[in-house]
């Protein structure tokens, strides 16, 4: 007994430091993206607390914990209340599945990738409960959307998610990384670019951002699903957004650009390639925002159902057809 | 390192974080509600009738043929998991199982039921 509870100890350390190190990236993670996109406005962005604003996120956590937390007239109050944190844990988990280096990782199971796939199904849950309690029309209106958005997004997803498991043989996150590293391209992003670019946009929709941000669109639903929230339940909204795209990104670095793996070792700096590629593909999220106008929802409906499932069902034939002939 | 445990672990850790940021913004946040503060937001116009309003039966059939298609995900997973054992049985069985699905789709399609006007 008495090593299970160092080794429960031991565990939920490294579990705390892992959260740590993710909530700190999707807190600044918000402040690049204010940041990118005002300097690609030719602004300054944040530029007052702290060197830079480097500091603005902390300022604006703390701004968030004093403010009054409201709770309008007519919601439905146990799901008003649950719902932040069903998108936020269903969000948030995934952080526990993703290999960060050749044995770092929290939750090493066999059927990982279907597991962040059945997470990020749940979190749309978050979004419509909360649209339904939330006794606003708009909230209503963004609830539905989002959620309509989503399920369409997850199936072109889910089967360019298919084509790397084709190639892989497994589901264990783990194995994907390391069949990809014996693969002769050494990544699945040369073979499977079509199923990348699938993903790329699928994993934009399911985050509901620019240019499929419908069910938040500013200048229609005002913020959509989670506009009766106020303070740190708007805040938990917030994390869980900016959690999904760290997770989706991150599956993407997993699944398609090989992991932790880079070209070459580079000593002192751990994580590096890990991390290049994440930051390279949250750019993407953010570059995409500032340069698309939105979709229109028959456009966006159009896309997932008429483009995306046919094309990556293709694709899937076409890798299982070509693994049989080589 | 571990399997389901720690996954749990890590969920638990995001509830607790969660919860506990409610709950300081609970003892630090001021709290002053008046009656105009509790309306639902409605651009400054007091919100008439329900807001939970009749949708449009679309939504309803998305949710349908998702369904339709997740079966299908559900059950191409476990065969692309085992395919280099399945071989050209496998491929061909799935490739019929596929082409009933896709006939169904077409048909969506044919009736409208993608078409968002």
């Amino acid at each position: 007994m008495e090593g299970s509870i160092e080794k429960f100890i031991f565990t939920l350390i490294v579990a705390i430091i892992i959260l740590v190190i993710a909530l700190l990236h999707v807190a600044y993670l918000t402040y690049a993206e204010r940041k990118i996109i005002a300097r690609m406005q030719q602004r300054l962005g944040p530029n007052r607390v702290g060197p830079r604003g480097l500091l603005q996120p902390i300022a604006d956590m703390l701004k968030l914990l004093t403010k009054e937390d409201i709770t309008p007239y007519g919601v439905d109050k146990p799901i008003f209340y649950i719902a932040p944190f069903i998108s936020l844990v269903c969000a948030g988990t995934g952080v526990a599945l993703i290999p960060l280096w050749e044995n770092l990782i929290l939750s090493n199971i066999n059927v990982g990738l279907l597991f962040i796939l059945a997470l990020s199904s749940l979190a749309s849950y978050g979004v419509i409960l909360s649209g339904w309690g939330s006794n606003s029309r708009y909230a209503f209106l963004g609830g539905l959307r989002a959620s309509a958005q989503v399920i369409s997004y997850e199936i072109a997803m889910s089967l360019s998610l298919l084509s790397v498991v084709l190639m892989a043989g497994s589901l264990n996150l783990m194995d994907i990384v390391k069949a990809q590293i014996n693969s002769p391209y050494k990544i699945y992003l040369i073979p499977q670019i079509i199923a990348f670019y699938v993903f790329i946009i699928s994993a934009v929709a399911e985050c509901n951002r620019v240019p499929f941000d419908l069910p938040e669109a500013e200048t229609e639903l005002v913020a959509g699903y989670f506009v009766e929230y106020s303070a740190m339940r708007f805040a938990i909204f917030y994390l869980a957004e900016y959690f999904g795209m760290v997770i989706m990104s991150a599956l993407a670095v997993t699944c398609f650009l090989g992991g932790w793996v880079g070209p070459f070792e580079v000593p002192y700096v751990p994580f590096f390639w890990f991390l290049l590629k994440l930051y390279i593909l949250l750019f993407i999220y953010i570059w995409v925002r500032a340069t698309l106008p939105r979709y229109r929802y028959d456009q966006l409906m159009g896309l997932g159902w008429k483009v995306l499932i046919p094309v990556a069902l293709i694709n899937l034939f076409l890798t299982a057809f070509l693994k049989l002939i080589f | 390192m571990g399997g389901y445990l720690n996954l749990f672990l890590f969920g638990l850790l995001l509830l607790i974080l969660g919860i506990a940021l409610v709950v300081l913004n609970w003892i630090l946040g001021l709290r002053r509600p008046y009656s105009e503060k509790l309306i639902p937001y409605e651009c400054g116009l007091d919100p008439s009738g329900d807001a939970r309003i009749p949708f449009r039966v679309r939504f309803y059939l998305i949710a349908v043929i998702f369904l339709v298609f997740d079966v299908e995900i559900i059950f191409l997973y476990p065969w692309a998991v085992i395919f280099e054992e399945l071989s050209w049985f496998g491929f061909v069985e799935i490739g019929v199982f596929v082409i009933m699905l896709l006939i169904a789709y077409i048909y969506a399609w044919s009736e409208g039921a993608l078409k968002w006007e």
